[in-house]
């Protein structure tokens, strides 16, 4: 039996483990979010052949378990053309990426189609380019409209994070989960929630301060 | 030379014929209204002009410059349509202003991504368009805080802002309360007197009767009678005219 400390076990659970989480969360939203803005230009593409192509590829991305993309990831490249298996976080990372990015774009393209068809018009006329349009007169209304679902995305890709540990990526729910091997107690997993509650709650204050800095326009 | 011509414009959406050769000519400085009923096509030759819809067939000539031919341009050069589009102004029913931006805001926003002034220069000039508009003291204001006349003034100097050639007005007041009609029609009739050539498509009879320099009333993708205030609406030749202005006017 271990000297299991609140003290001990909070510094534990934090360093090795919700560090992990963190920088899962992190950089998953670093890379999906632009990520999720291509795929949602293919989704809306004129282009019929690759709007058809990204539609598969969402399809099968929302259609299958998060679990069974990191599986596949990992695996996969190993079992299919006998090299060598990706780094373990690498791995998670990219299917977290590419499954959050296929989410996203959904979102996006939902959010772009709702902005009527005048603003595109109206900056048309002003003799702006296409991309001027989007970066200076769309993106921003999208933004605004997409801030609450993208708030619940994001907030389940906190609590995603925790399958990491399916291919032995040592994160908070892993190292807390080690208590009941090394010290017999399973009140540390328990406490893990502590984490993700604060944690969320966190982000669920940062939304709301975003959402009343858009407040100054009604679109 | 005529400041505009446009030459057998048709255009059609699917086996719907919309504009079936319309044909006519603006000098410099002359109003034009546009009158008729809904489905007449007078939106869709707007929107031709401004190329936001592309005529299958005819020409747009402005200044003596073909600047569209419906049978060369199949397919369209983006920049160069761009820069040829500004030869035309256009104001929306529904204003389209950029919500997350100022009064002041929207009307600088085009000019200053053309890049072609200097901050100062398109600024002094912004604020001597909204006085034009007299909103000067609305500058800061967002669109959601104006009411749809002021909404459509500023939206009225974004679209000069440009310098067109030509402002043409989609039903500038059809979206708004009766009440605010006046103080834009207003300020069309001010930019009339500071000789702006203007295509304006309207359902206010008065206003096109007594401001126009030169009157169309559209039916059915076709230009049924076309003159001056008076050949229009007092010595209409065509009985689809006459009936038209009959009930309009009743």
């Amino acid at each position: 039996m271990g000297t299991a400390t609140l003290l001990s076990v909070t510094e534990n659970l934090f360093v090795n483990g919700f560090l992990m989480t963190m920088k899962l969360f992190g950089m998953t939203l670093l890379f999906a979010i632009p990520l999720g803005l291509i795929i949602s230009f293919g989704l809306i593409s004129k282009f019929k052949p690759l709007r058809l192509v990204v539609n598969f590829l969402v399809w099968v991305i929302r259609g299958t378990p998060l679990m069974l993309q990191l599986i596949v990831v990992y695996y996969g490249p190993g079992l299919i053309w006998g090299g060598e298996l990706l780094e373990r976080f690498n791995a998670v990372l990219i299917a977290f990426v590419i499954n959050y990015a296929c989410y996203f774009a959904v979102i996006y393209k939902g959010g772009i189609e709702s902005i009527s068809q005048g603003q595109y018009e109206a900056g048309q006329v002003l003799g702006m380019t296409k991309a001027q349009i989007f970066f200076k007169v769309i993106l921003l209304q999208v933004i605004k409209r997409i801030l609450a679902p993208m708030s619940n995305e994001i907030i389940t890709l906190v609590k995603d994070t925790s399958l990491a540990r399916i291919i032995a990526v040592y994160e908070l729910i892993f190292v807390a989960q080690d208590y009941i091997k090394t010290d017999g107690i399973i009140w540390p997993l328990f406490y893990t929630a502590v984490f993700y509650l604060l944690f969320c709650g966190l982000l669920t204050l940062l939304f709301n301060f975003f959402e009343k800095k858009l407040d100054y326009f009604k679109s | 030379m005529s400041i505009l011509e446009v030459k057998n414009l048709c255009k059609s959406f699917g086996n719907n014929a919309v504009l079936k050769g319309v044909s006519f000519t603006l000098e410099k400085g002359e109003v034009l209204s546009i009158i008729g009923s809904s489905g007449g096509g007078k939106t869709t030759l707007l929107r031709c002009l401004n190329f936001l819809e592309f005529a299958e067939e005819g020409k747009i000539i402005v200044n003596g410059e073909e600047i569209y031919n419906g049978v060369k341009n199949s397919k369209h050069n983006e920049k160069e349509l761009r820069l040829k589009r500004l030869h035309f102004g256009l104001v929306f029913q529904q204003f389209n202003l950029f919500p997350q931006y100022t009064a002041k805001e929207n009307i600088m926003l085009a000019p200053k991504l053309m890049g072609i002034e200097s901050k100062e220069q398109i600024e002094a000039e912004t604020d001597a368009l909204l006085a034009r508009v007299g909103l000067t003291d609305k500058a800061d204001y967002y669109p959601c805080m104006l009411s749809g006349g002021q909404q459509q003034r500023v939206a009225i100097a974004r679209a000069l802002a440009m310098k067109p050639d030509i402002l043409c007005f989609d039903e500038p007041t059809s979206a708004l309360d009766p009440e605010l009609t006046g103080e834009v029609l207003k300020v069309i009739k001010g930019l009339k007197d500071s000789d702006t050539t203007m295509i304006v498509v309207t359902h206010e009879m008065g206003f096109a009767q007594n401001v126009s320099d030169k009157v169309i009333f559209m039916a059915k993708g076709v230009i049924e009678e076309m003159g001056t205030p008076e050949e229009v609406f007092e010595h209409p030749k065509s009985d689809i005219t006459k009936a038209f202005l009959a009930n309009a006017t009743e």
